[in-house]
C-alpha cells in the first residue's frame, strides 16, 4: 500500500458512510466501461450487443468511453466483431489476436483478459452470463481479487459514480443491489435477453487498439480434441420467440402439460415452463423460463398456472403483453401481468386453444394439434 | 486417488416464503437440502473412486448445522466429511468463500492426501452465481473444467483426463491434466441411493470440524464480510406495476371467456393478430 498512515476510523452515521471508504489510490486511474464481446467460431453472441447497449448508457452517465474486448485467432472474425461492436455503441475496441485463442479455453482467455485489464484499467467490466462468460468471469475476478456480481437484471450508476448492480437473491424470491466499493474493475454478468437489443448505428466507427499477450500453445495444458456442434433440433428458440406459452404448478400433473403444448402448436408459439416443473422432471431444462432458465422477450406471453415468483418474473418482464391464467387472483403474477383470467388453467386452456384455432385458421379444423 | 467434493447446504428454494409486509425471508421451517447441482459432482466423484480406487472427501463451509448435509453425503457414499465453520466466515461473498474453501482444501491435502480432482457444483440454487468453483480453481492453480457432461477417461500414471464439456452451441472433447477442478452439468449422471452399509457408517461417522485457524487460515481479513469486495446494500421486493392485471370477466362457458380474452388481446395489441395468423399458418 502506498499510504503509510493508519486507516481512518470508520465514520459513524448512515450505512453508506460506514461502508464506503475512499477508493484506494491504486484504483484511482481505473476508467471507462468495458464489455467483453463473446465470440465463438466467428459468431458474436447477441448478449454482447445487449451489453454494449447497457454499457453505452453507463459510459454516458460517467462521461467515459465504452470499450469492447474482442479475443480470437488472428483473422477476419476479430475485425468483423470489432466493427459490429462500433455499430452497437463501442468507442474503442481492444483486439487480442493470437492462435491460442482459436476456441474458448479457460486458461488462455482468462490470462489474456487479465493482462488486458491490468494494462488498460477499466472501472467497469461486463460479460454475458453464458457458459463461456461465467467460466471466464469467475477466473478473472478471482485473479484480480475484485468483486463480481452474477446475473444482474439492472445496472445503474450511483450518485457517487459507483456501479449499482441489482440481481435476484435467495433463490429468486427477492432482489438485492450489490456494490463493489473499494476494488476495481467492478465486474458483472448479465444473462442473454435480460437487456434490450440496442439499435444498430450503421457506419458508426471507432478506434481499434491491438493488444499482444505473451502466451504460447505449448504452455497451455488443456487441448481441444474435437467439437461437436448441437443439432438444431436440440435447440428451443424460446429466447427469441414472438409468442410463448408456459405452464406452472397449477397444471397439477405432468400429463396436463400437453395442454400448454396444444395451445403453443395452434399459435405457432414456443412453449416453456416455470422452475418447479423442471425440478420435478415434468419438462426438460431447456424449456425453463426464469432467472436460472431462459429470459424471454416475446410480444405475447401466456402463463398458465404460474404463480410468478421473482425468479420467474425477471425472466418474462420484457414481454410486451403478459396474460396470466391462475385460480388465485392474489398470486404475485397479478402484479406484473397485463391481463388475467382468474380460472383453472386445466379447464381453460382447451377452450382457449379451440377459440384461437377458430379465430386464426377457421377453414382448417383438421389441423388441431395433437 | 483422492477426490474432494465441495457441497453447500441450501434452503429448499421451492419452500422459501417472503414475508408480505417486511419483505424478509421467512426461514423458520424451511427444510435444507444439499444443493442439487452438487449431487451430480458427488456422484461423478464416487463413480471415479469406484473405478480407479481411492477416497472421496466432502467439504462444506457453513454453520454447525451444515453437518446434516455432510452426513447425507456420507450416506450416499462419501468416505470422509469436513465441516469448515467459524463466525469469521459470516457474510462471505464468492471471493471470500473461494478463499476459505481453497485454504481448507490445502489443509485436507496436508492431512488426508493431496486431491487429484476437486469437484464443485455448477452453481447453487440460492446464490446462482457459478463463481465459487472457478474461484477455488484459480486460488489453487488447478486447471478449470466447468460444465462437464462426461468424464471419458482418467489415467493416474500419465496424470491425464479426457472429458466432454458443454460450451456455447456444442460440446468440446477436451484433453487435460490432473490436478484439476471440475463442475458437472446437471443430468450428466444419475445420483445413487446410498447403500445400507453407508447409512450405518454415516450415522456413526465423525465429521471433521475445523475453524478458520484449524484450516490454516491466518489472515482473517480475507474472510467473511471483511474479505468480500462486494457489499449488499439493499434487499427488496420488486414494485408491482402501477396497475394490476386487468381481469377478464368470466363467461357462462369457458369458450365465452376464451373469446373475451382473445378480443381483449387483439384490441390492446392490434398488430398481434396479423403476427399470430402468420405464425399459425407457419404451423
Amino acid at each position: 500500500m502506498s499510504d503509510p498512515k493508519p486507516a481512518p476510523a470508520p465514520q459513524a452515521g448512515g450505512s453508506r458512510a460506514s461502508m464506503k471508504k475512499e477508493l484506494p489510490e491504486k484504483f484511482r486511474d481505473h476508467k471507462h466501461v468495458w464489455v467483453f464481446v463473446e465470440m465463438e467460431r466467428g459468431v458474436v453472441h447477441p448478449v454482447s450487443y445487449e451489453l454494449l447497449g447497457e454499457g453505452r448508457k453507463l459510459a454516458d452517465q460517467l462521461g467515459v468511453e465504452l470499450g469492447g474486448v474482442v479475443m480470437g485467432a488472428p483473422g477476419e472474425d476479430v475485425r468483423n466483431a470489432a466493427k459490429e461492436a462500433f455499430v452497437y455503441g463501442a468507442d474503442v475496441v481492444y483486439t487480442v489476436e493470437d492462435a491460442v485463442l482459436q476456441d474458448y479455453r479457460n486458461e488462455p482467455y482468462s490470462k489474456g483478459l487479465t493482462q488486458l485489464v491490468n494494462a488498460h484499467k477499466p472501472e467497469i467490466l461486463l460479460l454475458g452470463a453464458t457458459t463461456l462468460g461465467r467460466d471466464l468471469a469467475g477466473s478473472v475476478a478471482t485473479t484480480l481479487l475484485t468483486g463480481l456480481t452474477a446475473d444482474c437484471t439492472e445496472l445503474r450508476v450511483d450518485d457517487d459514480k459507483s456501479l449499482a448492480a441489482t440481481r435476484p437473491t435467495f433463490g429468486g424470491s427477492l432482489l438485492c443491489t450489490i456494490y463493489t466499493l473499494n476494488y476495481r474493475p467492478q465486474m458483472a454478468t448479465v444473462r442473454p435477453r435480460v437487456m434490450p437489443m440496442p439499435e444498430r448505428q450503421e457506419g458508426r466507427e471507432g478506434r481499434i487498439v491491438p493488444f499482444k499477450i505473451d502466451l504460447v500453445e505449448s504452455d497451455i495444458i488443456t487441448k481441444i480434441l474435437s467439437f461437436m456442434p448441437d443439432r438444431d433440433s436440440n435447440k428451443s428458440n424460446l429466447a427469441f420467440a414472438d409468442v410463448v406459452v408456459a405452464g406452472g404448478m397449477g397444471l397439477q400433473s405432468p400429463e396436463n402439460y400437453q395442454l400448454v403444448k396444444n395451445l403453443a402448436a395452434v399459435l405457432g408459439a414456443e412453449f416453456g415452463a416455470s422452475r418447479p416443473l423442471i425440478q420435478k422432471g415434468w419438462v426438460t431444462s431447456d424449456r425453463q423460463i426464469g432467472q436460472t432458465g431462459k429470459t424471454i422477450r416475446p410480444k405475447l406471453y401466456i402463463a398458465a398456472g404460474i404463480s410468478g415468483a421473482i425468479q420467474h418474473r425477471v425472466g418474462v418482464e420484457g414481454a410486451d403483453m403478459i396474460v396470466a391464467i391462475n385460480t388465485d387472483k392474489n398470486a404475485p403474477i397479478m402484479d406484473f401481468a397485463h391481463l388475467a383470467v382468474v380460472t383453472d388453467a386445466i379447464r381453460f386452456l382447451p377452450a382457449l386453444t379451440e377459440a384461437f384455432r377458430k379465430r386464426l385458421s377457421p377453414h382448417s379444423k383438421d389441423r388441431l394439434a395433437g | 486417488m483422492h477426490f474432494v467434493v465441495c457441497i453447500k447446504q441450501v434452503p429448499d428454494s421451492a419452500q422459501i416464503r417472503v414475508h408480505p409486509v417486511t419483505n424478509t425471508i421467512m426461514r423458520q421451517g424451511v427444510p435444507t437440502i444439499i444443493n442439487p447441482y452438487d449431487l451430480f459432482s458427488l456422484e461423478e466423484a464416487l463413480r471415479l473412486r469406484d473405478k480407479v480406487g481411492g477416497e472421496v472427501t466432502v467439504l462444506t463451509m457453513g454453520p454447525p448445522m451444515a453437518s446434516d448435509s455432510l452426513r447425507k453425503a456420507l450416506t450416499i457414499g462419501a468416505d470422509r466429511a469436513v465441516l469448515l465453520t467459524d463466525r469469521f466466515f459470516a457474510g462471505s461473498d464468492t471471493l471470500a468463500t473461494s478463499y476459505a474453501l481453497a485454504q481448507a482444501i490445502r489443509k485436507i491435502g496436508e492431512v488426508f492426501g493431496t486431491p487429484d480432482i476437486v469437484f464443485a457444483g455448477k452453481q447453487t440454487i440460492d446464490g446462482d452465481t457459478a463463481q465459487v468453483g472457478p474461484g477455488i480453481a484459480k486460488r489453487l492453480d488447478l486447471l478449470q473444467l466447468t460444465y462437464v457432461s462426461a468424464i471419458v477417461d482418467i489415467d493416474d500414471a500419465s496424470r491425464s483426463i479426457k472429458l466432454e464439456r458443454r460450451s456455447e452451441g456444442g460440446t468440446q472433447l477436451l484433453q487435460s491434466r490432473l490436478p484439476c477442478l471440475i463442475t458437472m452439468l446437471e443430468g450428466s449422471n444419475v445420483v445413487r441411493r446410498g447403500k445400507i452399509d453407508d447409512a450405518l457408517r454415516a450415522a456413526r461417522a465423525e465429521i471433521v470440524t475445523w475453524n478458520a485457524k484449524d484450516a490454516g487460515i491466518e489472515d482473517l481479513q480475507l474472510c467473511g464480510l471483511r474479505g468480500s469486495p462486494t457489499v449488499v446494500k439493499r434487499v427488496f421486493a420488486p414494485a408491482a406495476r402501477a396497475e394490476k392485471a386487468a381481469q377478464i370477466e368470466l363467461g357462462a362457458k369457458q369458450s365465452e371467456t376464451a373469446d373475451a380474452l382473445i378480443e381483449t388481446i387483439f384490441t390492446k395489441m392490434p398488430a398481434i393478430e396479423a403476427d399470430l395468423t402468420k405464425l399459425a399458418a407457419g404451423f
